[in-house]
C-alpha cells in the first residue's frame, strides 16, 4: 500500500504544479484577446437538403476531400455514399455487423471504413467493379469509436479498450498503439500536418500523441464527462473539444491549457458531435436535445441554432471547402445547411 | 450519449432534457381552462372519458404556439412518440392521425421522465399477467421476450407469476372502464419503452459506457508512467495565452472573406442555388484560378503547398531561380511518408540517388549534420527516416525562396489576372426554373444594417455588372 499510495501522491503533487505553471502564463483570455472583434451576426441557416434513405438510426458521417461526396453509416447496417448535391446515392455498402457506430473517407476517395460493436475496422474499396472488403483490421479489444485515414495506407483509430492505433492497411497490423487513457477513448482529431493527432476519451481528457513515436505528448483536463467530439482548428495550434457535461472548450496546444469554454446555463444535454467553419469563427455542435446550436469561437455567444431533426444529432460535418453544415440524427435523416 | 444515471462523484444527471420541455407543453394542453377540450369517447362498447381527438390536438397547437398544420402535426407526432399521448383504436400505430381519430393523454404515472429505464421485472410482470389472461397467447417477439426473460430473471420468477396474479385480482375489482383505461395507459407505455423488432425505438440511447475502466490497472506501473509523464509536461515551453490567442483571432480575420458561411460566396453557393459553378471555376485544372485562390497562397507556405496549382506555379518560380530540387525533394519526401509501406526502400533509395548521393543529378543542399544523420538512417530506411531533411528544405524554402515568391512578377501577374467571378444575377426571363442570383450570406442578414464601415469584403453583393 505504502509504495502505491507514494506514488499517487507524487503523480497528484506534479499535477498540481502543472496547474500552477499553467496559470501562470494564462495573462488573458479570449473576451479580452478578441475586444476589438467585431460580433458574429445571427446566423440563420436553412436546410438546403434533406437525405433521406436510412431506415436506422444515423451514427457517423464523413465527408470527401472533393467537397461533394460523403459517407454516412446507420444501425440498418449500411454505409450510403451520397452525391450530396443531387441527393443520390452513389453508393451502398451492406455491412456484417449492423451495429456501426464511425465511418470515414480517406482523403483519395478510394477507400471508405466502418467500424462499431463488432470491434472491428472495416475498410472497403469503393473503385472496385463491385465494393470490396479491402482489410478487417482486428485486434481491439473494445468498440470501435472513431476512425480516419491518413491515407491509402494508414488509418487511426480510438476504440472503447482505451486505445487508439495506427495501422498498416497493406498488412493489415497496428503499427502503433497509443496507450494512456484510463477510460473508453470516444473521438479523434488528425492534425493538419498529419504529424500528431488529439483523442478524446471517457475519462474526461484530451490526448495529444506524436503519430511518429507513438507518445503521448500532452493532456488537457477540464471537462467533467465524456468527451464525446473533438476537432483540430485549421491552424493546428488548437482543437476544440465536446463533452457529456453540456459545453465546449478550446485547448490551445502552445499555451497548453483551455482558453475559453462554450456553455449556457439553459443547455443542459451533451454535445455529442462538433464542426468548425472553414476560418474556425462558427463552431457547429450537434447536441442530445435534437439541436445543432452555433458558436461564435471568438466571443463565446451562441449565434445560431439548427433545428429540425426529430432525435438526436449524432454526426456534424463541413466539408473542406466550408459551404455548407451537414448533420445527421438519430432520426435517420441528414440535413445539409447552409 | 451516456447511458449512465450516475456520473461520476454521483450526481444525478437529467436524461434527455427535452423531455422537460415537452412535459411542460402537456400539463399546459390539460389545463382545465386553457387546454384542449376533452369528451368521453367509445371504444367498442364501453366508454372512455377523457379523451380528444387527433384534429384537437392539432388545432390546439397551431392556436397556442401559432405554427403552420405541419409543424403542429410534428410536435403532435413527438408527443406519441415519447409515450406522453396514446391513441385508442390502434395502440400499435404510434401516429397522430389529424382527423377523429382518439387519443388520450398518459399517466404522469408512466412518463419517460419518472419511469425510466423501464425495469425488467415490470416487463416480466406486464408479459406474465397477459399470459394469464390470453391464455398463452402472446403476440410472436413478446413471446421471445417472455421466454428470455424467464431465463435470466429466473430466480425470482415465483414473485413475477405473484405478483402478475395480485395485480389482475387486484384490477377485476375495478369498475370495467377504469379496468380499460389502465390497461391502455400500461400498453401504451410498454409500446414505447419495449417496441417490437422493426419499429424505430425512440428511447434508445447508445451503446454503454464504461467511465473507470476495468481494463487499465492502475497499479504502481500506471502511476510510474504518470510520474514520468508529468514531469516531463511540468518542464515544457508554455506559450502566454495573450500571443495564442492573438494568433487565433488573426487567423480568424484573415480566412473570413474565405469562409462561405460568414461570407457568402461567389459566384455563388452551389447549395443555394443548385449551380456548380463555383466548384468548376475552383477546380484543380481550371486555366485561370480565382483571386481569393491566389490570395490564399500568400497567407502561408502551406496554403501554397497544398494547392496543387499553387505548387505547379511556385516550381515554375523556382526554376528560374535554379532550386527547382528543393521542390521535387520535399515532395519526394511527402511520397515515402504517405506511400505504401513495401516501396518505401526502393523509394528511399531512389531519393538518396536523386537528391542526397554525391554528385546526384539534382542535389539538395542540407547541413552537414542532418546529412550525417540522414545517412545512417538511410541503412534502416522506414517511412520518417527523410523527415529531418525534409524539414531542413522546408525551411529553407519558407524562409528563402517563398517570401520572394509573393514579391515575384510571376505571383503578382498571376494575381492581376485572376478571376473575381460575378455575381450570377437573377436571370430576366421570367420562365427560367430557379432564380440564380446567390443568396446574401445568412450570416450577413443582419450585419449590412448594422456596420457599413466595417465591411472588408469588396466581393459581397454590392452591385456588380449584370449578365444575361
Amino acid at each position: 500500500m505504502g509504495e502505491m499510495e507514494q506514488m499517487k501522491k507524487e503523480a497528484e503533487a506534479l499535477k498540481t504544479q502543472i496547474e500552477a505553471a499553467r496559470k501562470a502564463v494564462h495573462d488573458t483570455d479570449m473576451a479580452s484577446a478578441a475586444s476589438g472583434v467585431a460580433p458574429a451576426p445571427r446566423v440563420q441557416l436553412k436546410t438546403r437538403k434533406n437525405l433521406k434513405g436510412h431506415l436506422a438510426k444515423i451514427y457517423a458521417m464523413h465527408w470527401s476531400t472533393d467537397n461533394r461526396l460523403m459517407v454516412s453509416a446507420s444501425q440498418d447496417g449500411k454505409l450510403l455514399i451520397w452525391d450530396s448535391h443531387t441527393g443520390n446515392k452513389v453508393n451502398a455498402v451492406p455491412l456484417k455487423s449492423s451495429w456501426v457506430m464511425t465511418c470515414a473517407y480517406a482523403p483519395s476517395g478510394n477507400l471508405v471504413a466502418s467500424g462499431g460493436l463488432d470491434n472491428m475496422c472495416t475498410v472497403y474499396n469503393l473503385k472496385t467493379p463491385v465494393i470490396k472488403t479491402v482489410k478487417e483490421l482486428d485486434a481491439h479489444t473494445g468498440y470501435l469509436s472513431c476512425a480516419r485515414f491518413l491515407s491509402d495506407t494508414e488509418i487511426l483509430t480510438a476504440s472503447g479498450d482505451t486505445t487508439c492505433a495506427l495501422w498498416d492497411l497493406e498488412t493489415g497490423k497496428q503499427k502503433t498503439v497509443f496507450l494512456n487513457h484510463v477510460g473508453d477513448c470516444m473521438c479523434l482529431s488528425l492534425s493538419p500536418d498529419m504529424n500528431s493527432f488529439v483523442s478524446g476519451a471517457c475519462d474526461s481528457l484530451a490526448k495529444l500523441w506524436d503519430i511518429r513515436d507513438g507518445q503521448c505528448k500532452q493532456t488537457f483536463q477540464g471537462h467533467t464527462s465524456d468527451i464525446n467530439a473533438i476537432s483540430f482548428l485549421p491552424s493546428g495550434n488548437a482543437f476544440i473539444t465536446g463533452s457529456d457535461d453540456c459545453t465546449c472548450k478550446m485547448y490551445d496546444l502552445r499555451a497548453d491549457q483551455e482558453v475559453i469554454g462554450y456553455q449556457d446555463a439553459a443547455l443542459n444535454s451533451g454535445v455529442t458531435s462538433l464542426a468548425l467553419s472553414m476560418s474556425a469563427r462558427l463552431i457547429f455542435a450537434g447536441y442530445d436535445d435534437f439541436n445543432c446550436n452555433i458558436w461564435d469561437s471568438l466571443k463565446g455567444e451562441k449565434v445560431g441554432v439548427l433545428s429540425g431533426h426529430d432525435n438526436r444529432v449524432s454526426c456534424t460535418g463541413v466539408p473542406p471547402d466550408g459551404m455548407c453544415v451537414c448533420t445527421g440524427s438519430w432520426d435517420s435523416f441528414l440535413k445539409i445547411w447552409n | 450519449m451516456t447511458i449512465n444515471t450516475l456520473s461520476q462523484d454521483g450526481v444525478q444527471r437529467q436524461q434527455m432534457p427535452c423531455l422537460t420541455k415537452m412535459e411542460r407543453m402537456i400539463i399546459s394542453m390539460q389545463d382545465p381552462d386553457m387546454g384542449i377540450k376533452l369528451r368521453n369517447q367509445r371504444l367498442l362498447i364501453t366508454v372512455i372519458p377523457h379523451a380528444m381527438t387527433g384534429v384537437d390536438i392539432v388545432e390546439w397547437l397551431i392556436k397556442k404556439f401559432s405554427i403552420s398544420d405541419e409543424e403542429a402535426l410534428h410536435v403532435g407526432q413527438l408527443f406519441i412518440k415519447y409515450g406522453y399521448i396514446y391513441p385508442l383504436k390502434e395502440p400499435r400505430n404510434l401516429i397522430l392521425k389529424a382527423d377523429d381519430s382518439s387519443y388520450r393523454f398518459q399517466t404522469p404515472y408512466y412518463w419517460m421522465s419518472t419511469r425510466w429505464p423501464a425495469s425488467e421485472l415490470d416487463y416480466a410482470i406486464y408479459l406474465a399477467k397477459k399470459n394469464i389472461r390470453k391464455q398463452g397467447e402472446l403476440i410472436e417477439y413478446e413471446k421471445e421476450c417472455y421466454n428470455a426473460l424467464h431465463k435470466r430473471i429466473n430466480h425470482t420468477w415465483d414473485f413475477v407469476v405473484m405478483q402478475a396474479r395480485e395485480q389482475l385480482r387486484a384490477s377485476k375489482q375495478r369498475r370495467k372502464a377504469d379496468r380499460i383505461v389502465l390497461e391502455c395507459q400500461e400498453q401504451a407505455y410498454w409500446l414505447v419503452n419495449r417496441p417490437p423488432p422493426g419499429t424505430q425505438d425512440s428511447i434508445d440511447h447508445g451503446p454503454e459506457r464504461r467511465t473507470m475502466n476495468t481494463r487499465v490497472q492502475l497499479n504502481a506501473e500506471f502511476y510510474k508512467k504518470e510520474i514520468e509523464h508529468n514531469r516531463i509536461s511540468l518542464a515544457r515551453n508554455r506559450v502566454k495565452s495573450s500571443i495564442c490567442l492573438e494568433s487565433y483571432v488573426k487567423y480568424c480575420e484573415q480566412y473570413q472573406p474565405h469562409d462561405p458561411i460568414m461570407q457568402g460566396c461567389l459566384p455563388s453557393n452551389p447549395w443555394i442555388t443548385d449551380d456548380i459553378m463555383f466548384w468548376n471555376m475552383t477546380s484543380e485544372t481550371v486555366a485561370l484560378p480565382t483571386k481569393l485562390r491566389v490570395e490564399r497562397w500568400s497567407f502561408c507556405f502551406m496554403e501554397l503547398l497544398n494547392d496543387p496549382m499553387g505548387r505547379k506555379e511556385f516550381l515554375t518560380y523556382l526554376e528560374k531561380e535554379f532550386s527547382a530540387e528543393n521542390l521535387c525533394f520535399w515532395q519526394a519526401c511527402e511520397d515515402v511518408r504517405h506511400g505504401e509501406t513495401a516501396k518505401i526502400p526502393e523509394k528511399v533509395d531512389e531519393v538518396y540517388k536523386q537528391f542526397l548521393a554525391p554528385g546526384a543529378s539534382r542535389w539538395v543542399n542540407i547541413d552537414s549534420k542532418t546529412m550525417e544523420k540522414t545517412l545512417e538512417g538511410l541503412k534502416r530506411p522506414h517511412r520518417f527516416v527523410l523527415d529531418d531533411a525534409q524539414m531542413h528544405i522546408y525551411f529553407l524554402m519558407k524562409k528563402d525562396s517563398y517570401p520572394r515568391y509573393l514579391k515575384s512578377e510571376l505571383y503578382k501577374n498571376l494575381l492581376a489576372r485572376a478571376i473575381v467571378p460575378q455575381e450570377t444575377k437573377k436571370s430576366v426571363f421570367p420562365f427560367m426554373r430557379r432564380q440564380r442570383h446567390s443568396s446574401p450570406s445568412p450570416a450577413l442578414a443582419t450585419q449590412t444594417a448594422e456596420d457599413d464601415g466595417k465591411a472588408k469584403n469588396s466581393n459581397s453583393n454590392s452591385g456588380t455588372a449584370s449578365r444575361l
